[in-house]
């Protein structure tokens, strides 16, 4: 079997990501899509603190580490001096639905002409594992110990049921559990850079990704969770698509 | 040039553009919204960005974009939203970013209320943010100077690749006085290496993040000490004013320090050997004014718009404690030429 690597992958880099984690899988499938759209030189990543950051390391483009929950607003801060950059905000669930929310939604309303590609494996990653807005009912997490519960904490946020009432250019969900929707996803992305490139204005892609450790399953058991709950409860497809100017 | 009447703010905002500043994020709050208003139709004329934001926290972060890419970047606010502006000012001093953000005072903690007040002092010359960190602080005490340093802080900034804050108030920000405007100027966004844009061919991936990460915690502690020592060695500015022989001194900035010229001038005229040194850095603090004093100098009247009295710890620690500095402070109202003389024969009395 042969490995292709994609040229804007730094297999050199040393990276803390976790057994089963689904940040590789993401910063894999923006590399591929840079890659063929032949805008490597173009793309400038803004990424968040925790876990998604390490992508600063793993891939070649030129980047700026943003504020936690800034990604998007900082990324649509780049592209308004930058226009000629091809720009990618990296936040997670946590980033682009709690702590930045405010700016996920204005962004999309000013329709910035970015890729918002958020990561969402339904935790607070790299601080341990805590609720985030995007954790199941009933999932047990450091911060509900006894699961969520949507009497307490309310329910999770499905940004394809907000954003798609949004004058956006594109708006789809993703995942990374199988080899089939990681090649959809990776389309997902690709299409999204190709709108940017096209000045059609803001897309989110958000990805479904596991999280083993702090989902406290095996890298096996994690991607059946996803399959079996995760991808339940958020619906995977393109729900905005407006096709071009 | 000819001088054309103009308010604090518009002229604050004109004077930046002319500096070649093309990005502004901002959220409206009095007394700072004319220069978001004013950039609102004057920076398409220039061909920049007006960005609207949803919040201070989102201008602040946005400007951070912009200003990693190399563009001089202006954010500006007042009291309460300028708190909301520290978060960003930190990542702007630990990732070695230049920018501009203004703070046109307002009075009291939480809500306050819209008049002058220079209650931010501490907030402004310690680093209101979490970190080890200052910033320049320059303080205009006119319409004018609030052109002129609204136009030389950007290369400040450049200079250091630091952010440069400008602590003006609602009386500056609002009063008309004719001012000369600077001349126009453009800014190559591509000027500096270390900006990040598209590649070129073959050029090297560049990241900007905490400079810690890159250069290591040993070396970057040099790298500050080395930084923040350059910035007071060379940046110090002030205005002495009849402090050749002067018995008391008074220390004041901004709108204060014109009713304090007014007070030493009616001093001098009643025989009394009064004099003032005018921050125009509030950090650093310009410590080189006061060594430059006599030994005839029985004490020193900190004048400020704040309760507490703020600024007169910076006038204590620049004269080591040597002579009593008393502080004369207002909250609502602008200082009094008056209380200032009762409060300087009461100095001349007791010392």
């Amino acid at each position: 079997m042969k490995c292709i690597v994609p040229n804007g992958v730094n297999t050199e880099a040393h990276i803390g990501w976790c057994p089963g984690c689904g940040h590789g899988i993401v910063c894999r499938l923006v590399a591929e899509a840079a890659q063929e759209l032949g805008i490597e030189e173009k793309i400038i990543m803004v990424e968040d603190v925790a876990c998604g950051e390490f992508a600063q390391n793993v891939l070649k483009y030129n980047s700026v580490g943003a504020a936690h929950g800034r990604p998007i607003i900082t990324a649509a801060g780049v592209k308004r001096v930058r226009p000629d950059a091809v720009v990618i905000a990296h936040p997670g669930d946590g980033s682009a639905y709690s702590i930045g929310m405010e700016s996920t939604i204005h962004c999309a309303l000013r329709n910035e002409n970015i890729l918002a590609l958020v990561v969402n494996n339904s935790v607070f990653g790299m601080t341990g594992g805590q609720m985030s807005p995007e954790t199941l009912p009933g999932m047990k997490t450091t911060s509900s110990p006894a699961g969520r519960d949507p009497e307490k904490n309310g329910n999770p946020f499905d940004v394809t049921k907000t954003l798609a009432q949004f004058d956006i250019a594109y708006l789809a969900r993703g995942a990374v559990d199988s080899p089939a929707n990681v090649i959809k996803t990776g389309k997902m992305i690709k299409k999204a850079l190709q709108k940017q490139l096209n000045g059609e204005g803001f897309c989110l892609v958000e990805v479904l990704s596991p999280c083993p450790t702090n989902w406290n399953k095996t890298p096996v058991d994690a991607l059946k969770f996803m399959k079996e709950q995760q991808e339940k409860y958020f619906e995977l497809g393109e729900f905005v698509d407006k096709g071009g100017k | 040039m000819a001088k054309v009447l103009m308010k604090g703010n518009e002229a604050f905002a004109e004077a930046c553009l002319r500096a070649g500043c093309r990005f502004f994020s901002g959220y409206p709050i009095t007394p700072q919204t004319e220069i978001l208003e004013y950039m609102s139709w004057r920076m398409a004329e220039v061909g920049g960005q007006f960005i609207q934001t949803e919040s201070e926290v989102a201008g602040i972060n946005m400007l951070f974009g912009a200003a990693c890419c190399g563009a001089r970047a202006l954010t500006t606010s007042s009291g309460p939203g300028f708190s909301l502006k520290q978060e960003g000012i930190s990542y702007l001093c630990g990732n070695d970013i230049p920018a501009v953000i203004a703070d046109v005072m307002r009075i009291g903690s939480g809500l306050g209320d819209i008049f002058q007040g220079q209650g931010d002092y501490w907030q402004l010359t310690r680093g209101g943010g979490h970190g080890d960190y200052r910033t320049i602080v320059l303080a205009p005490a006119s319409v004018q100077e609030n052109a002129d340093l609204a136009y030389q802080a950007f290369d400040l900034a450049e200079k250091y690749r630091h952010p440069v804050l400008v602590g003006s108030d609602a009386a500056i920000g609002q009063m008309v006085e004719p001012v000369e405007l600077p001349e126009m100027k453009e800014h190559d966004i591509n000027t500096y290496d270390w900006a990040i844009a598209p590649r070129k061919e073959g050029e090297e991936q560049k990241v900007i993040w905490n400079t810690y990460y890159t250069i290591g915690a040993d070396a970057y502690m040099e790298y500050l000490k080395d930084k923040y020592a350059r910035m007071e060695a060379e940046e110090q500015r002030w205005e002495s004013v009849q402090t050749e022989d002067a018995e008391v001194v008074l220390v004041a900035y901004g709108i204060s320090s014109r009713i304090s010229k007014a007070a030493v001038k009616k001093a001098r005229a009643q025989g009394i050997k009064l004099g003032l040194i005018r921050p125009i850095t509030l950090w650093p603090f310009p410590r080189k004014a006061f060594d430059a004093l006599g030994d005839q100098v029985k004490g020193f009247l900190s004048v400020e718009m704040s309760i507490l009295g703020q600024m007169a710890d910076d006038v204590k620690l620049a004269i080591d404690n040597r002579r009593p500095v008393e502080v004369y402070g207002e909250f609502a109202n602008v200082p009094s030429e008056d209380v200032i003389l009762e409060r300087v024969q009461g100095i001349l009395k007791k010392y």
